[in-house]
C-alpha cells in the first residue's frame, strides 16, 4: 500500500515538475529521462545479466539516425519514422547480440565495443547518408508534442512505459534467468538453460528500447551526429548505470539524473567539470561501489526500523 | 497566482519606466570549445573575445554588456544544451562563437526556433550562408570553407601551376576548403592529378607523400588542421619534399596555431586568408601588438576573427542605441553595419550575411625576432562567398563533399 502510494507520489511529482522548474528545467529533465531510458538498456545487460556492453550507444544512435534519415532525407512523417527507427535499433542489436551471444567479461566488452565503433565508422564516413560529422538535421517535432512542455510529457510518458515493462521482464522467470547467468552461466547452462539464446534475446530487448530512447533523441535535438554513436556516449551511458547503481531498476535513472546535472552544473563553476567526473567516479568506486542506490539501501538497512522511501526501492534483488 | 500577480507587478513597472529597462545589462552568451579535442582553438578563441573587451570598456550606449562563457565541450549535444541554458535560463540576447561546424550547425538549428541572434566568427559550414541559411545566423567576422581557397587557386594558376595534387584531412571542412581550389583551378585550365583524403589524426604521410612524389606534379595543395599539419609539414621537410615540389596550403594549415613551435620547415609556404599576423595595415599591426602584449604569443586567425566579432557587434549594438531587444533591428543592423578597418581588413557583409573580404596570399617568413608569421605579398580584394559565379546558379549546385568538388574536365 505505502508503495502503491509512493509510486504515484512519484509519478505525480515527475508529471507536475514542469511547474517548479524554468524552461531551460524541463529540457534538462527531459534529457534526463532519454539518458534514463538508455541507461537502462545498458544496465539489462551489464547490471541484470552479468554482460558489461561498450557499444550501446550506437544502437541508441542508429534509431537516431534512421528517424532522421527517414524524415529530412527520404521526407516521411515522423510518426512512420520512429517506428522503422526502433525496428533498426533491434534489428541491430539482434545482429550485435548474435555475434556477441557466447562471450562473456572483458572479450564481451571488447567485442561490443569494436560493434560501436564500425557503427560510428559508418557514421563519420558514409556522408552521402549521415552527412559525416555534420550529421543531419532539421527534425520536426510532431505537432501535438512541439511544445517544451508536451514533449516532457511524452518523454516522461515513454520512460515510464519503459520502467514498467523492464520491472516486468526482470520479475518474470525470463529475468530470474537472466540472474541466473549473471551469477553463474556454467551452471546454468547444466540445468538446461540455453545460456546464448537468452544472452541474444536479453541483447535483442535492450536494442529494441535503446532504439525508443534514441527515437526520443532525434526528436528532442532536431539533429544527429557522430557523437550521439560515439564510444563517449557509450561510456558515459556505463558511468551512468555504476554511479547510480547497476542490477537495480531505479539505479540507471538515478546514475543519469546525476551525470546529467553534474555536466551541466558543474561546468558552470569550472572548465575543469570532467575532472570533477572523474574523481566522483573514483569516489564512487571506492566508497560506493553498489552506486548511490546501493549505498542508500545499505545504510537504510542498518536501521531496520526505518521506512525506506517507497518510490526508492521497488527493487527487483529482493 | 502568485507568480501571475509578480509577472503583471513587472510588467507595470517596465511599462512606467522604461528607461529602467534600458538599465539591464546586454547578455551575450559566448560558446567555445573550452574541452574536448579543439580545447586549444577554444582557448584562442576566448583570448581574442577578451581582449577587445578589455581595451574597449564593457560600456556601449550606456547600458552594461554582461558576457557569458559557456563550454560546448567541442561536441554538437553539449554545445545544444549549452545553447539552450543560454537563451532560456541565463536570458541571453545573442549567441557568438562555437568553433567546429557540428557544433555551430547543431546551435543554427537551435537558433531557428527561438529567433535568437547567433553570429559565427569561426564556424565555416559552406550552407549556413548558403543553401540552408537561416535569417538571425550571422556569419559577423566568419568565412565559408570554400571562399578563401578560391583566390589561392587564381594564384596558382597565373603563377604557372598546371598540375596539382590536393591532399587533405577526409571531413567536410576538407571537402568544401579543397572543393573551392579545385573547382576554380580546373575552370582556369589547370588539371587535378589526385586528390587524397586521409583520415583525421594521421600520424605517418610516408604512403601519401611517396604516391605525391610518383605523381610529379607542379605543385601541391594541403589543408590540415591542428596536430595533423604540424606532421605534415615535417614529414613534407623530412621526405626532402621541401624545396622540391611547392607546398601550398589553406590558412589554417599554416596558421599561428600550427606554427609557433615549428622551424625552418614551416618557412616559406604559401597560403590564402583573410587573417595575416604580419601584415602592415595599421589596424592588424595595432591588434598584433596588443595581443602579444597581452598573452605573450603571435594571434591565430580564431583569435583575430573573434576580436574583429566583438568590434562588429560592438558597433552595432552602438548604432542601435543599446536597444538588442528589438531582434529585427539589431539584426538589420549588424547587416549594414560597415567598419573600414579591422585586424581582420574592412568588415562587410554579402546578402547572404556572410562577409566580403579581402584574400591575401601569404608566405610564412621569419620575424627579427627569430618567430614565424604569415605575411601577405598579394591581395585579391573584394572576394564573395560565390566568387565570380552568379549567386543563384551557384546555389542551384550540390554542397561540396568528397564525391562532389566539381571538377572541370
Amino acid at each position: 500500500m505505502i508503495h502503491r502510494t509512493g509510486i504515484a507520489l512519484a509519478i505525480l511529482l515527475l508529471a507536475a515538475l514542469p511547474f517548479g522548474v524554468g524552461g531551460f528545467g524541463v529540457d534538462l529533465a527531459t534529457q534526463i529521462l532519454i539518458f534514463a531510458i538508455f541507461a537502462l538498456t545498458i544496465d539489462l545487460l551489464a547490471g541484470h545479466t552479468g554482460r558489461v556492453p561498450l557499444g550501446h550507444a550506437a544502437l541508441f544512435g542508429i534509431s537516431s539516425y534512421v528517424v532522421a534519415y527517414c524524415v529530412v532525407t527520404v521526407g516521411w512523417p515522423v510518426l512512420a519514422a520512429v517506428p522503422l527507427g526502433i525496428l533498426s535499433a533491434t534489428a541491430a542489436a539482434a545482429v550485435f547480440g548474435w555475434l556477441a551471444r557466447k562471450t562473456t567479461g572483458v572479450y564481451f566488452l571488447l567485442l561490443t565495443l569494436a560493434e560501436g565503433m564500425i557503427v560510428f565508422g559508418i557514421a563519420f564516413r558514409w556522408s552521402s547518408v549521415t552527412g559525416a560529422e555534420n550529421g543531419l538535421r532539421g527534425i520536426p517535432r510532431p505537432p501535438l508534442v512541439s511544445g517544451q512542455w508536451a514533449f516532457y510529457w511524452l518523454t516522461l510518458a515513454v520512460f515510464l512505459l519503459v520502467l514498467f515493462a523492464l520491472w516486468r521482464l526482470l520479475r518474470s522467470p525470463f529475468g530470474a534467468t537472466l540472474r541466473g547467468i549473471r551469477e553463474s552461466a556454467s551452471r546454468m547452462a547444466m540445468l538446461g538453460y540455453d545460456v546464448p539464446r537468452h544472452v541474444l534475446l536479453a541483447f535483442t530487448i535492450s536494442g529494441f528500447f535503446a532504439g525508443i530512447g534514441g527515437a526520443l533523441y532525434a526528436l528532442y535535438n532536431g539533429f544527429v551526429s557522430p557523437a550521439t554513436v560515439s564510444l563517449t556516449r557509450s561510456t558515459e551511458g556505463l558511468l551512468m548505470v555504476i554511479i547510480g547503481g547497476s542490477g537495480k531498476l531505479l539505479g540507471p535513472p538515478v546514475g543519469a539524473a546525476l551525470i546529467v546535472l553534474l555536466e551541466n552544473y558543474a561546468s558552470l563553476w569550472t572548465d575543469r567539470w570532467p575532472m570533477i567526473l572523474g574523481g566522483l567516479f573514483v569516489i564512487a568506486m571506492l566508497v560506493a561501489r553498489e552506486g548511490v542506490l546501493g549505498k542508500l539501501a545499505a545504510l537504510t538497512s542498518r536501521r531496520p526500523s526505518r521506512v525506506t522511501s517507497a518510490s526508492a526501492a521497488p527493487s527487483t534483488q529482493h | 497566482m502568485m507568480r501571475r500577480l509578480a509577472l503583471a507587478c513587472i510588467a507595470a513597472l517596465l511599462a512606467a519606466f522604461p528607461a529602467m529597462a534600458q538599465q539591464e545589462p546586454i547578455k551575450i552568451g559566448l560558446l567555445a570549445p573550452l574541452t574536448g579535442v579543439v580545447a586549444a582553438g577554444g582557448k584562442d578563441m576566448v583570448d581574442g573575445w577578451n581582449l577587445f573587451w578589455q581595451q574597449h570598456g564593457t560600456k556601449i550606449a550606456g547600458r552594461e554588456v554582461e558576457v557569458i562563457v559557456e563550454d560546448d565541450a567541442s561536441v554538437p549535444d553539449t554545445a545544444l544544451t549549452k545553447a539552450r541554458r543560454l537563451v532560456q535560463q541565463r536570458g541571453v540576447h545573442m549567441i557568438v562563437g562555437n568553433l567546429l561546424a557540428n557544433t555551430g550547425l547543431a546551435v543554427a538549428e537551435y537558433v531557428k526556433g527561438t529567433g535568437t541572434p547567433y553570429f559565427i566568427p569561426i564556424v565555416a559550414a559552406d550552407d549556413l550562408t548558403q543553401r540552408q541559411r537561416i535569417p538571425n545566423v550571422i556569419r559577423v567576422a566568419g568565412f565559408t570553407a570554400s571562399q578563401l581557397t578560391r583566390p589561392l587557386a587564381e594564384w596558382a594558376l597565373k603563377r604557372g601551376y598546371k598540375n596539382i595534387v590536393t591532399i587533405s584531412q577526409d571531413y567536410t571542412f576538407g571537402h568544401e576548403q579543397v572543393g573551392g581550389f579545385v573547382q576554380v583551378f580546373s575552370q582556369g585550365g589547370g588539371k587535378i592529378l589526385q586528390q587524397i583524403w586521409h583520415p583525421l589524426n594521421s600520424a605517418d604521410y610516408s604512403p601519401y607523400l611517396a604516391q605525391i612524389q610518383s605523381l610529379r606534379p607542379d605543385a601541391v595543395f594541403a589543408m590540415e588542421n591542428g596536430a595533423d599539419a604540424v606532421r605534415l609539414l615535417d614529414q613534407w621537410s623530412s621526405f626532402g619534399l621541401k624545396g622540391q615540389i611547392p607546398l601550398i596550403t589553406t590558412q589554417n594549415s599554416t596558421d599561428q596555431s600550427v606554427i609557433r613551435g615549428m622551424g625552418e620547415q614551416a618557412l616559406d609556404i604559401v597560403s590564402a586568408g583573410h587573417f595575416a599576423e604580419g601584415n602592415p595595415a595599421p589596424a592588424t599591426k595595432a591588434f598584433v601588438e596588443a595581443y602579444e602584449k597581452a598573452y605573450g604569443k603571435l594571434p591565430a586567425m580564431f583569435s583575430a576573427a573573434m576580436y574583429s566579432g566583438a568590434l562588429w557587434i560592438a558597433k552595432a549594438i552602438e548604432n542601435v542605441g543599446g536597444d538588442v531587444e528589438d531582434k529585427d533591428k539589431f539584426l538589420a543592423a549588424i547587416r549594414a553595419t560597415r567598419i573600414p578597418e579591422s585586424p581582420l581588413g574592412p568588415l562587410l557583409l554579402d546578402d547572404y550575411g556572410n562577409p566580403v573580404w579581402d584574400v591575401h596570399i601569404r608566405r610564412v617568413v621569419k620575424r627579427e625576432d627569430g618567430k614565424l608569421w604569415n605575411v601577405p605579398f598579394e591581395t585579391f580584394p573584394k572576394v564573395s562567398q560565390f566568387w565570380t559565379y552568379d549567386p543563384e546558379e551557384y546555389l542551384k549546385k550540390p554542397p561540396f563533399s568528397r564525391s562532389f568538388q566539381d571538377i572541370s574536365k
